[in-house]
């Protein structure tokens, strides 16, 4: 005889569709414009400044750049909603989230132009820096909701990470483990289809990359990650549950991944343009912009002074990165320990004063 | 440099070598396959197996999911099941994703299996700094993994190498990682027409000289070599020794070149601490210690993360001026 011993499902979950329209009933909050039009407002304030960056590196002004396109209504909607006290554990597309905490953009262009100094900024003393190594920072993540569970605090951990990175241990392991110790922790996986140029399907045989929390016994669930209505709801309950003692969940939010992988990727080179362009059908910006012009919370006038406006502020974040001085090489050393041992304070000097020789030499030529 | 190619020989690059040292194994031998992140479709993270997915198909060129250890302990397990798999680690950063496949398991399964299991696997990876891809991205840690019994590890800085240690390696039935340094793709040589496997177990003289002793390996050969042009015009002649194999070490070839010059600079881009230039010079004391005249001297990178920053890159890492100074203080210092 046999039983069924565990069944389980995945829902998907969307609120627009991508004309903008609603697909069914909208929850509360989304009847009120206040919320929905700052989503707007940060999507593309964020959109301006990657289109700028990504200006800046093709002339030869900024570093290899991972552009955040496409991803907007994850980002967004889920900073907003994170309290101050929570902690932002990102991968490296999530630097409008660090900005909605309080880091400047500038910083944001200091780092990806190769200033260290970019990670310094005050705004990112809590939370978590880039990790390059694909999904090793979901461990970190269950360390500082286990921190949080601890200490009886009543703040969550927010992660994040894209379709490839759910095929790392690392990733199999945090779900693991932030089921079994039911912590106050948020897995979001931004499927934005592709990782580098392996498509969405030869990275897993499961259908959805949500149903992988069934398998950590954690709350899993799939939203339009192009829908900002969607994302919110999602998120908001997620952060609710986790707060409340109630446990992890694992969100997987369907996006397209509008850009090359970074800056120093060729897209057409894998993908067809005909799938891009049905990628760009979808996309989250035009969405809600197309709900406001709906409902009449927004028009044609709000968003010439909105993009002149965001226009000035990221040309000022442009300016203060381009004006700023290079760093001296010593600094290296500085960050290294909390007191640098005696031993590499002697390589310090030799790096300063071969810099110091070298600077000389240019002086003279 | 001269712009005529000699006769029978030919001019690419470091990448179209390996490329070519690939598509041959590949042709040869049914039992190959290459596997990795993006070596596909995308042709591999620095294109060296570009057009391959097309040429041989996606059953022996597998773009697998982004998992290290999945695909290279799978390696592990094809070798074991017969085949010769090729995995391609991004770069070595990636590859301690895969440290417990590589050192617990590839470097024991013979000594564990009473000599009964070989595990014939070769992987690839891009090591070093240079290109400004900072602290996680940048690291030489070849030296990581000739510290472990059972691996071999190569570490081909010329043409001729990368090509022919390659074929060399599948028909070794023991693991070999090979290291392939990131500045070096691009850099152009001289490749016989008729090359083939070369040796891994013998370093090699690249200049001849008598009175320091240069001795170096993969991405900082070249830097080694333009840093003896630059003592030659200060008439200072120094020898040149690639050790293209940091495990096992060619002792006789270190010894020899120690007693001929009797001083010695070891340049390695890993830190210095504990790097493979301090395991030479350990052997150096061991076994020539009278023949020098001098005490060794290492040149490294600084012990940082590698920086992001160009100019801090640069600082941080071995540069021609270094070993030009301190080639110079060990012969100047006692004529
Ligand atoms: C452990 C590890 N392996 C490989 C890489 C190289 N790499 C960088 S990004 C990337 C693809 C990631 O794809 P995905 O997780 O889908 O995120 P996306 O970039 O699409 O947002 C890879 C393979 C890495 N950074 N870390
Ligand atoms: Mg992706």
């Amino acid at each position: 005889m046999t039983t069924i011993a565990y069944q389980g499902e995945i829902r998907f979950c969307r609120y627009l569709d991508a004309a903008g329209q609603p697909v069914g009933e909208l929850p509360d909050w989304a009847g009120k414009p206040d919320t929905l039009v700052e989503y707007y407002r940060q999507m593309t304030l964020a959109r301006q400044f990657d289109t700028k960056a990504i200006a800046l590196q093709r002339t030869g002004q900024l570093g290899t750049y991972p552009s955040l396109l496409g991803g907007e209504a994850i980002d967004i909607p889920t900073a907003s909603l994170m309290d101050d006290e929570d902690v932002l554990v990102p991968y490296y597309r999530n630097h409008a989230m660090q900005v909605m905490r309080g880091c400047d953009w500038r910083d944001v262009l200091l780092y990806w132009g190769g200033d260290e100094r970019g990670s310094a900024s005050p705004a990112l003393r809590q939370d978590l820096p880039n990790c390059v190594p694909i999904a090793t920072q979901c461990l970190h993540a269950c360390g500082v909701a286990a921190a949080f569970r601890i200490r009886g605090e009543k703040r969550v951990a927010v992660t994040l990470c894209g379709d490839g990175a759910t095929s790392k241990g690392d990733f199999l392991e945090a779900l693991n483990v932030a089921g079994t110790w039911q912590l106050p922790l948020v897995f979001i996986v931004n499927n934005n289809q592709w990782a580098i140029s392996v498509p969405r399907a030869m990275q897993c045989g499961a259908p959805t990359l949500a149903q992988k929390a069934i398998g950590a016994g954690i709350r899993g669930e799939q939203v339009d990650g192009n829908d900002v209505i969607a994302v919110h709801e999602a998120v908001a309950l997620a952060l609710e549950r986790a707060r409340g003692g109630k446990g992890p969940s694992l969100i997987e939010a369907v996006s397209y991944r509008l850009s090359d992988h970074t800056t120093a990727d060729d897209a057409t080179r894998y993908r067809s343009s005909d799938e891009l362009r049905a990628g760009w059908e979808h996309e989250p910006v035009k969405r809600l912009r197309n709900f406001l012009h709906g409902r009449g919370w927004w028009n044609e006038e709000q968003e010439q002074a909105w993009q002149a406006d965001i226009s000035r502020r990221v040309q000022q974040a442009v300016d203060a990165y381009l004006a700023t001085a290079p760093d001296d090489p010593g600094a290296m050393f500085d960050h290294l320990y909390a007191e640098l041992p005696a031993s590499l304070e002697a390589q310090r000097e030799q790096v300063r004063a071969r810099a110091a020789a070298r600077a000389a030499r240019r002086e003279q030529d | 440099m001269s712009t005529t190619i000699p006769a029978g020989m030919r001019e690419m690059t470091y990448r179209e070598a390996a490329r070519e040292g690939l598509h041959e194994a590949l042709t040869r031998d049914e039992r190959v396959f290459l596997m990795g992140e993006d070596v596909g479709r995308y042709g591999g993270s620095y294109a060296v197996s570009l057009g391959f997915l097309e040429e041989f198909g996606p059953e022996r060129i597998r773009d697998t999911p982004l998992s290290e250890s999945a695909f290279v302990g799978a390696g592990i397990g094809a070798a074991i099941g017969g085949m010769r798999p090729i995995v391609e680690v991004m770069t070595v950063n990636f590859s301690l994703l895969a440290a417990d496949q590589i050192i617990n398991t590839a470097a024991t399964y013979l000594h564990m299996s009473g000599g009964q299991i070989n595990v014939p696997l070769v992987i690839r990876m891009a090591t070093g700094g240079g290109l400004q891809l900072a602290a996680q991205h940048s690291h030489s840690l070849e030296n990581l993994y000739a510290h472990v019994p059972g691996l071999k590890v190569l570490t081909p800085a010329t043409v001729e190498d990368v090509r022919g240690m390659l074929a060399t390696a599948l028909a070794d039935p023991d693991p070999v990682l090979i290291f392939e340094h990131i500045l070096l793709y691009n850099r152009k040589g001289l490749l016989a027409a008729d090359a083939g496997a070369v040796d891994i177990h013998r370093a090699r003289i690249r200049r001849a000289g008598t009175q320091v002793s240069l001795i170096t390996y993969g991405g900082s050969l070249w830097k080694c070599l333009e840093a003896a042009e630059l003592l030659e015009q200060q008439g200072i002649d120094a020898e040149v020794l690639d050790l293209r194999t940091l495990r096992p070490l060619d002792d006789e070839a270190i010894m020899a070149t120690v007693t001929r010059t009797r001083r010695v600079v070891i340049v390695d881009e890993g830190w210095r601490s504990g790097g493979i230039s301090a395991e030479i010079t350990a052997r150096i004391h061991e076994q020539a210690f009278y023949e020098l005249d001098v005490p060794v001297q290492r040149v490294c990178a600084a012990e940082v993360p590698i920086p992001y920053a160009k100019q801090l890159e640069d600082a941080a890492l071995p540069q021609v001026a270094d070993i030009v100074a301190a080639a110079g203080r060990l012969v100047k210092g006692n004529d």
